[in-house]
């Protein structure tokens, strides 16, 4: 069904592309720039086609660095607004990132993630990129990342990114794959009067008082967009509270601890996975993303044989629920961490453990998903 | 040469002169500096070298927007990295200091999502037309509604003098020790050739003719071009010797060549040639914003009927059995 304003609601067959279309129209999302690649375009093939009834604005720009500045342009001209691209678009779009996260704008990265490096495999799944979402970027800085594991996700999780990005004014990655991405299901598309939105953070400070980058109590500053009067000035290099360019130690300390307490201090908050089974197990499976699912089969074929097994799916990846993590090392024998990529977070996973139990990664190549036998077999030679 | 051309800087320099002299100097009674509104005085001094050339485009910039009609309030400045990209922070209007070169798709990003907006990109040779030479073209091929200022001083400032790509042939970079061995571009041909509805070039020496091609440019709808030679005595005049910043504006006074409307593909530069300066194009063609406003209402204009048609051809009683 369609409403007046163009949005859908219902239920349909959607793979996770055009459902994060979806998800984004839903979100309230009025721009977007993008650059075609695949596993990607069909994103942005979809909101080409609906922008026209929903309002929204899209904007094929001449390569992945315009696409992704040009997001930020829109978003402080008061948009909420998004790219998407794969692999070697995201590798361009990393100067930008880091731009967003300095200057605090809210928007969405998706990534559809395929094998790589360079050109890898543009029509087979990966989940190598993982790392780079978190670091790819120079400088220090955080970050959100969201891994969907189904076209369903896609859509709700995409309102989340949204949602996130606008309370924390923080750039945030929407990491799928080219499994998901491709993958068709039902999908239930909401009505517009059941999403809930986080709005934009608007200053009611008049001009002359405002000041763009002075904190709040969480440390996130106001918005305000241009063409109200606020004269603000916004600055890729180190900054004050006004928003002025000022090159020392002291400022930089200020600046880039605020923007990594935002996240880290709140990671409680972001946190987002899903538990099964974690109560009285021996071994704890931490997945994201379609590995996750592959997991859940892997799972159930050791539990067949009698193993206490858990499964830890991460919603958010970034930050890593380094907490959780902590606590249940403390009590299990081992984690096993299986990915499609040759051991990203699973450096994570060591980490917090620190030694108190085994870590044992499942790493793969990419190209395709994980044989759930492999992850079997890692998780029974783990219990043994 | 024409003769009101060489009078220009003598007039402007006697004008503020004139002003001077009517009013007591000193705390009290200091003569407000008329684009001192335009400026965020609290962050001069700025960086800029003596006889530098981008002050005194600031100046017309600030002279161009009192005068241009614009509510200040809706005016953006982008600029991208560099000497020139630092111009954004001093002046007082929304501004934004991106990365480098991408300061055009950043400005149609801000236009297009607001197209109350009126977007300026303010940013130099190597900012605009090396790192950011594709969005250069491809802003210009779609006629966005932005308007571009490129400050050329023929090399790389910021980072000490490198060659660049407008530094003539056979001149001097401290990455082309020997000489320049690659062609520079030629600005105003290459914006005319990728669709810009408006490009002139002037010299900081010109300054009320730089003044006139703002205010025409920021009016100007779709992509229009203004291309600002400027001394840099710091680095290129002084490796090239070239003089100071004051023999750099006699030279440009003396070898600038006006003429409006001539054929682009003629205004070269060359290393210590003469300069084309002028209006080269002033046409209307359809902005982007038109074209794509046009598609859209034409777009969901088709829709709305076949929806409506759609309904009209449904049996009685089947909206009801719908719900």
């Amino acid at each position: 069904m369609s409403d007046n304003n163009g949005g859908l609601s219902g239920a349909y067959f959607l793979d996770g592309d055009h459902a994060c279309a979806e998800g984004a129209i839903a979100a309230g999302c009025n721009f977007v720039a993008g650059y075609p690649i695949t596993p990607s375009t069909e994103v942005v093939e979809r909101l080409a086609s609906r922008f026209p009834d929903t309002g929204g604005t899209f904007i094929q720009m001449e390569d992945e660095i315009a696409s992704s500045i040009a997001i930020q342009g829109a978003v402080w001209a008061g948009a909420k607004a998004m790219t998407v691209s794969s692999g070697p678009g995201i590798s361009l779009m990393m100067e930008h990132l880091g731009l967003a996260a300095m200057t605090e704008v809210p928007c969405v990265f998706v990534n559809v993630q395929r094998g790589g490096p360079s050109t890898g495999l543009p029509t087979l799944p990966g989940q190598a990129d993982m790392m780079q979402a978190r670091w790819g970027s120079h400088g220090d800085y955080e970050i959100i990342a969201l891994s969907p594991n189904s076209p369903q996700e896609c859509l709700d999780l995409v309102i989340h990114a949204f949602n996130l990005s606008e309370q924390f004014r923080v750039p945030v990655l929407f990491m799928m794959d080219e499994s998901v991405g491709h993958m068709t299901e039902r999908v239930v598309i909401p009505r517009p009067g059941e999403v809930q939105l986080t709005p934009r953070r608007y200053t009611k400070l008049p001009p002359g008082e405002y000041q763009p980058y002075k904190p709040g109590d969480d440390l996130v500053p106001e918005f305000a967009k241009a063409g109200e009067g606020y004269r603000f000035h916004i600055t890729g290099l180190t900054h004050d509270e006004k928003g002025y360019p000022v090159m020392s130690a002291d400022c930089q300390g200020q600046l880039i601890t605020r923007l990594v307490d935002k996240i880290k201090r709140n990671a409680d908050k972001i946190a987002l996975y899903h538990e099964d089974g974690i109560e009285g197990a021996d071994v704890v499976v931490i997945s994201y993303g379609i590995t996750s699912r592959i997991s859940t089969r892997a799972i159930r074929l050791a539990r067949a044989q009698g193993v206490r097994v858990g499964h830890l799916r991460l919603v958010v990846v970034w930050p890593f629920p380094e907490d959780h993590v902590r606590r249940l090392a403390k009590r299990i024998d081992a984690f096993v961490v299986p990915e499609i990529n040759m051991g990203q977070v699973v450096l994570e996973v060591e980490r917090c453990a620190a030694g108190r139990c085994e870590v044992v990664s499942v790493p793969h190549p990419g190209g395709t998903v994980h044989n759930p036998q492999t992850i079997t077999d890692a998780i029974l030679e783990a219990a043994r | 040469m024409s003769d009101t051309m060489s009078d220009t800087m003598s007039e402007a320099v006697s004008e503020a002169a004139s002003d001077a002299v009517d009013k007591p100097v000193g705390d009290e009674g200091a003569i407000e500096n008329p684009v001192e509104r335009f400026l965020r005085t609290e962050r001069m001094p700025h960086i800029w070298c003596p006889g530098c050339g981008i002050g005194t485009t600031v100046n017309c910039f600030a002279r161009a927007i009192e005068k241009c009609g614009v509510d200040l309030d809706k005016l953006c400045i982008v600029s991208g990295i560099g000497c020139t990209g630092r111009v954004a922070g001093y002046l007082n209007l929304d501004s934004f200091h991106t990365t480098h070169g991408r300061a055009i798709p950043f400005a149609t990003g801000l236009k297009l999502a607001n197209p109350e907006l009126k977007v300026v990109v303010y940013s130099g040779d190597g900012d605009l037309v090396a790192i950011g030479g594709n969005h250069f073209i491809h802003a210009a091929r779609r006629n966005v509604d932005v308007t571009v200022f490129c400050v050329n001083n023929f090399n790389y400032a910021m980072t000490g003098g490198q060659v660049g790509p407008t530094t003539p042939l056979d001149a001097v970079g401290t990455t082309s020790p020997h000489g320049v061995c690659e062609r520079p571009f030629n600005l105003p041909f290459l914006a005319k050739s990728c669709g810009a509805g408006y490009v002139a070039r002037w010299t900081t020496y010109h300054v009320r003719q730089v003044t006139k091609a703002m205010v025409e440019a920021i009016n100007k709808k779709g992509f229009s071009f203004v291309e600002i030679i400027t001394p840099c005595p710091t680095l290129y005049e002084r490796r090239n010797r070239l003089g100071s910043g004051l023999d750099r504006m006699r030279w440009f006074k003396e070898n600038s060549v006006i003429s409006d409307g001539s054929d682009t593909r003629y205004a070269d530069i060359g290393f210590q040639e003469k300069i084309i300066c002028g209006k080269f194009v002033d046409v209307d063609r359809p902005s982007f914003l038109e074209m794509t406003e046009a598609k859209m209402i034409d777009v969901t204009s088709k829709r709305r009927w076949q929806e409506i048609s759609r309904r009209q051809r449904r049996p009685i009683g089947d909206e009801a059995a719908k719900d």
